[in-house]
Order: C-alpha cells, then sequence, then structure tokens
C-alpha cells in the first residue's frame, strides 16, 4: 500500500535544481525517515509532497490522487505536516494552538463541535500537553513547545503526517520524547509517518523504511538494516563510518571515524567493541 | 470553575474564554461610560443622566439641539474611526505577522493622504463631498500597488512590509511636493487633514461611516480563524487548509476597506492601528475571535477621548484629535521598537 508517490518529479529553488526526475513510493501506515546532507533537497521534497512547494514538473499522488488537483481543504482532512521550527504569536495558548488544527473541519459557524473538542482534547492527551493546555506557547520550554505543535497536527486527524525535523533544537531526552510520541501515533493508531531526521542513529531505531537522497535523487531506500550500510554512509554523507547494531534494539548505528586520530578498533584491540557497547547501554540504561 | 465557555447547537459551535468575555464586557461598559461623558462635556455641560434620557428621546429641547446636531454625530465619528483603525491594524498585524504593522506604518495612511491632499491642493474649488471617496480610492490603489510589487509566486509578510515602507516614503514625499507647491492659503486646511480631526462631523458622515464599518466588521469576524491561522505562519495556515495568498488577498482588502473609510471622513489619524491591537492583545491573547471586538472597542476609546482632550482641554481652540492620538502613539511606538530591537 502506498500513502504517497511521486512520479518524475522535478523541484527547483530558484534557478537551481534540487530534486530531478524523482520516483518515489512511501508505504502506507509505517514510519519513513529521509535522510542526507545538508542542503541535499530532503526538505524541499518533504514540503512539495504536503504542497507547499509547487513542483517544477511531474506529479505528487497522495492515496492516488494527484494533489495539485485536489482541493487544499480535502488534502488538509488526509495531510498534516509540520514545518521546521514554527513559532506561535506572543500569549497563545497551547489549547488555541492545538485547535487550529481542526481548521479543516471547521466553517465560521462551527468552529467547536463535539468532534472538535474529542480530537483536541486526544491530541493534548496523547503529547501530555493536557496539564499545560492553558499556558501560552512561548512560556514552554523547547521540548513542551514542539509537543504542542505536534498535537496540534495530530487534531486535524488525518492518516498521514509529516515532520520536518521535529527533533531539531531538542536535546536527547526530548528528541526521544517526541519520536516516542510518533512511534506510538503510528503503533496504535496506524498513521502513516514521512519525516525528515538529522539524526541518523535514531532515524534507524524509529524508521520502517528510510529514503537516503543524495544527487537529487534516490540513493538507496529500503528497511534501516539493510539501507544503512558504511557504503550508503560514505555515499550520501562523504563520511568513513562503521556501521554496529545498536546494543538496545539492534537497529544500524552509525560510528563516524575522525580525521588524524588514531582508532583503538582494529586485529589487535578486540574487545574494543564490547567495551563501546556497555558503555552506550549504561547511559541509555 | 471552568475557564472557557462552550456554545454549541446543531448549526453552530463556540469556545470563549470567560476572561475574554469578561474583559469585553467591561471595555463594553467604559466605552458606553467614555461616549455618554464626552457627549456631556463641553461648553455647555449636560450630566450623564440627562445624556442618556437625551439619547432617549425623552430630554430636554435645549440638550436635544446641542447633542443630536453637534456632539452626538462628532462622537460618533471619533468612535467608529477608532474602532476601524484599530481593527485595520489587527488584520495587517496578523497576516504580516509583525506586531509593527499598522496601516500608517505599510504606506496605506499616506496613499490615501496623497489622494486627498492632491484633490485639496490641486482642485481647491472642487466640493469637499468628494473627498472621502477619493480618499478611499486613494488608499485602495496604495495597497494594490504595494500588494503587486511584493508579488512574486506569492506574497510573503516581509516583502509586503519592505515594499510598503518603501511606498510610504514615495507617497510621503509627494505629499509634501503636494503641500509646498500649494497656494499658501491652502496649507492650514491641508495640514488639519494630515493630522486627522473629526471636527465638524455631520449626520451624513455618520450614515456613511456606520454601515460600512459594521458590515466590513462582520465580514472579518467570518475570517477571523483564518487570521489565526495566518499567525502561525505560511507554512501552517497552507498545511491547514488555507490558500494562504487569496485569503491574504482578501484580508488584506478588508484592512483596506477599514482604514481607508476612517481615513477619508477623519484625514490621516496616525497611530491608532498600531496602539489599539496592542492595548487588545494584552488584554486578551492574539486569538483573533476575541482580539477583534476588544481592538475595535480599545480604538474607539483612543479615538473619542483623545477628541474629547482635543476639544476641551485647550477650549476655546478645538485641536485636531490626530494630535493626541501621536502623542500617545509615537512614544509607544519608540517603546517597541525598543522591545523589538533583538528580533
Amino acid at each position: 500500500m502506498v500513502a504517497l508517490e511521486t512520479q518524475n518529479l522535478t523541484l527547483t529553488y530558484g534557478e537551481s535544481l534540487i530534486i530531478d526526475q524523482l520516483n518515489l513510493q512511501i508505504p502506507k501506515g509505517k514510519i519513513t525517515v529521509l535522510i542526507g546532507s545538508n542542503g541535499c533537497g530532503k526538505s524541499t521534497l518533504l514540503r512539495s509532497m504536503a504542497r507547499l512547494l509547487k513542483p517544477k514538473e511531474g506529479n505528487i499522488l497522495l492515496d492516488g490522487q494527484a494533489i495539485a488537483t485536489t482541493p487544499t481543504k480535502e488534502i488538509a482532512k488526509r495531510l498534516a505536516i509540520l514545518p521546521q521550527s514554527p513559532t506561535a504569536p506572543e500569549g497563545l495558548t497551547v489549547q488555541q494552538l492545538v485547535k487550529q488544527g481542526r481548521y479543516p473541519h471547521q466553517n465560521w459557524l462551527k468552529q467547536w463541535t463535539t468532534e472538535d473538542e474529542a480530537m483536541v482534547n486526544e491530541a493534548l492527551e496523547s503529547t501530555g500537553m493536557t496539564e499545560l493546555k492553558d499556558r501560552a506557547v512561548d512560556s514552554l520550554s523547547g521540548g513542551q513547545r514542539q509537543r504542542a505543535w505536534i498535537a496540534m497536527t495530530l487534531a486535524q486527524g488525518t492518516e498521514t503526517i509529516l515532520l520536518d525535523e521535529p527533533t531539531t533544537y531538542l536535546d536527547m531526552t526530548h528528541q526521544v520524547e517526541v519520536l516516542d510520541i510518533l512511534f506510538e501515533l503510528n503503533q496504535t493508531q496506524k498513521r502513516t509517518i514521512i519525516m525528515v531526521l538529522h539524526d541518523l542513529n535514531l532515524a534507524c531505531r524509529y524508521a520502517d523504511h528510510i529514503v537516503a537522497l543524495k544527487d537529487k535523487t534516490v540513493y538507496a531506500q529500503g528497511h534501516p538494516t539493510e539501507t544503512i550500510t558504511p557504503d550508503t554512509v560514505r555515499a550520501v554523507f562523504s563520511m568513513d563510518a562503521e556501521i554496529i547494531p545498536d546494543p538496545i534494539y539492534g537497529t544500524p548505528m552509525c560510528i563516524p571515524y575522525s580525521r588524524g586520530r588514531i582508532g583503538r578498533k582494529g586485529g589487535t584491540q578486540p574487545h574494543a567493541h564490547h567495551v563501546a557497547i556497555s558503555t552506550a547501554v549504561g547511559q541509555f540504561a | 470553575m471552568k475557564k472557557q465557555l462552550v456554545i454549541r447547537n446543531e448549526s453552530f459551535s463556540f469556545l470563549l474564554e470567560r476572561k475574554t468575555l469578561l474583559t469585553t464586557t467591561i471595555l463594553a461598559i467604559l466605552t458606553f461610560a467614555a461616549f455618554v461623558v464626552s457627549i456631556g462635556t463641553g461648553e455647555m455641560y449636560i450630566s450623564p443622566i440627562n445624556v442618556i434620557k437625551t439619547l432617549f428621546g425623552a430630554g430636554e429641547k435645549q440638550y436635544e439641539l446641542v447633542i443630536e446636531t453637534f456632539r452626538l454625530p462628532r462622537i460618533l465619528v471619533a468612535l467608529l474611526i477608532g474602532a476601524a483603525l484599530s481593527v485595520s491594524g489587527s488584520i495587517l498585524q496578523g497576516i504580516i505577522r509583525n506586531p509593527l504593522a499598522s496601516p500608517d506604518i505599510v504606506g496605506i495612511t499616506h496613499g490615501a493622504s496623497v489622494a486627498a491632499v492632491g484633490l485639496l491642493t490641486l482642485f481647491p474649488t472642487v466640493s469637499v463631498f468628494w473627498l472621502p471617496p477619493v480618499t478611499l480610492i486613494g488608499a485602495g490603489v496604495v495597497a494594490a500597488i504595494i500588494y503587486l510589487l511584493a508579488w512574486k509566486d506569492g506574497v510573503t509578510p516581509i516583502r509586503l512590509v519592505l515594499i510598503g515602507v518603501g511606498i510610504k516614503e514615495v507617497m510621503a514625499a509627494i505629499t509634501s511636493l503636494l503641500v509646498v507647491t500649494s497656494p499658501i492659503y491652502l496649507t492650514p486646511k491641508v495640514q488639519i487633514w494630515i493630522t486627522g480631526t473629526v471636527y465638524g462631523s455631520n449626520w451624513e458622515n455618520v450614515s456613511v461611516l456606520l454601515p460600512w464599518v459594521i458590515l466590513m466588521l462582520i465580514l472579518t469576524m467570518m475570517y477571523g480563524r483564518t487570521v489565526n491561522v495566518l499567525q502561525l505562519g505560511d507554512d501552517i495556515a497552507a498545511g491547514v487548509g488555507s490558500p494562504v495568498s487569496r485569503h491574504r488577498l482578501i484580508l488584506l482588502f478588508f484592512s483596506v476597506a477599514l482604514a481607508g473609510a476612517a481615513i477619508a471622513i477623519g484625514g490621516a489619524i496616525s497611530f491608532v492601528g498600531l496602539l489599539g491591537p496592542h492595548i487588545a492583545r494584552k488584554l486578551v491573547g492574539p486569538s483573533f475571535g476575541g482580539l477583534l471586538p476588544v481592538s475595535a472597542m480599545v480604538g474607539a476609546l483612543i479615538v473619542m477621548l483623545s477628541d474629547l482632550i482635543g476639544r476641551t482641554a485647550f477650549s476655546p481652540l478645538d485641536l485636531p484629535v490626530g494630535i493626541f492620538t501621536s502623542a500617545i502613539g509615537a512614544p509607544f511606538f519608540i517603546y517597541l521598537l525598543f522591545k523589538n530591537r533583538n528580533q
């Protein structure tokens, strides 16, 4: 089952070509993570899939229907997007923010139906924001704020959710917290989640499907264990790295080499791996 | 007690903040009180009781003339102009996402000024009857020019502001040129118009302004939830299904229609469009459904009270209301610039 599909998609930013003739299929009900080096066009691709950016050429299909010819309000009932670092006006409360997610379902006379109320409460609940619903968004910490915005996108009640770097500027605890919320939504409600992430290790941990972008197109895609290899990392990020299994979940973990430093790895120190892993487990536990 | 009140039936449903409701009620009472006091104050003092009696048609003859012929139309015009300017600013600040936006800062007022001053100086013999429509058209034309110049695959808030500020300077220059090159005897008249005054307002002004302002306020209210999502940024607004460019154009039209009408009748009264929305946001927050009525009443209060001071404090001199809105507004604007200097 395909949630989103691009057909010969070409994207430009001003004069420069960002994505060239891309054919991509995003599986339904799964977590898909777009990765790639800075400026590779992953955010641009995500934005175009959410019809925030008009393609130069080609089509984008949402559940088999071309988004270019579907009314924007209809799309908003099926697909939500959380852009990178959004800002709320000063003094806006969490609940007022989350309520805006109901926009496509409302009209000027019906602005708070029982369904609106139920969806907003559910979104607040699943992001753990119920307690903070009367607080001003600008008075919250970075992690809470991001959860408020995620709650807004959830309140939209869409099957597909796109997020552009939802963990940027968050510390490790809050990064994991935000991704856990998204993982839970995917597991319990079978929502399709498509996001751009910078952290390769977290991407591998949470993704069912990884799409690695390079040179204006997809370099590799598939399950993290098949996709994330030293070769992929070298090609996509121009970096030498070891890939080892994540000591907790067994998903691929990328350990980059540094330039000019002598490593402990190698035949002479067979325990190096073991030491590194037990330290890592200690940190996570 | 819950913080919100839900109004819901088959055909409509709203969520109201109790705090906003309370603030709105208090402001409505204050506005009415200021209205009554303002009517009663002047060369002939009339007590609030007598003012209310007269308003309801049960007053004495001597009061009737003063109130109904001289004071009431002027005060109603002040009230409507204040509400219109303030709401116009609220819309602009919402859709441009900039707390410093207002009709007199992005060039709309100055466009209206060029049209009005042009009429006053180049065609001094034309009836003043033409001043309001010409002014309104001037505001509209300049807004359209700003919008078209800012257009590039849609209009972003920042381009709108920058182009607006640029156009404003051009318009200010043209206005100065018109004033300087016009016969000297016209200068005071033009100067008073530029400052903004509700002196000599009549029932005709009220009958033009009242339905227009009410219509625009209702239309704006209907688009309130759209202002709410536009305030969150273009991407969010588009993401939840608002056709952003079209909605921004519609709301810009409401803003220009309100400011243009106010300026057409009262001249270039400045800073109300900046001050009103700011005070309103401090009182009830940025959610537009609550902000709109509060902002309208705050604006009405500012202009009404400024005019009260203008016509009484330096009696027998009747000073233009714009002097006092500027006197409060200009320092406030500097304070805002200072406060936002790091953003």
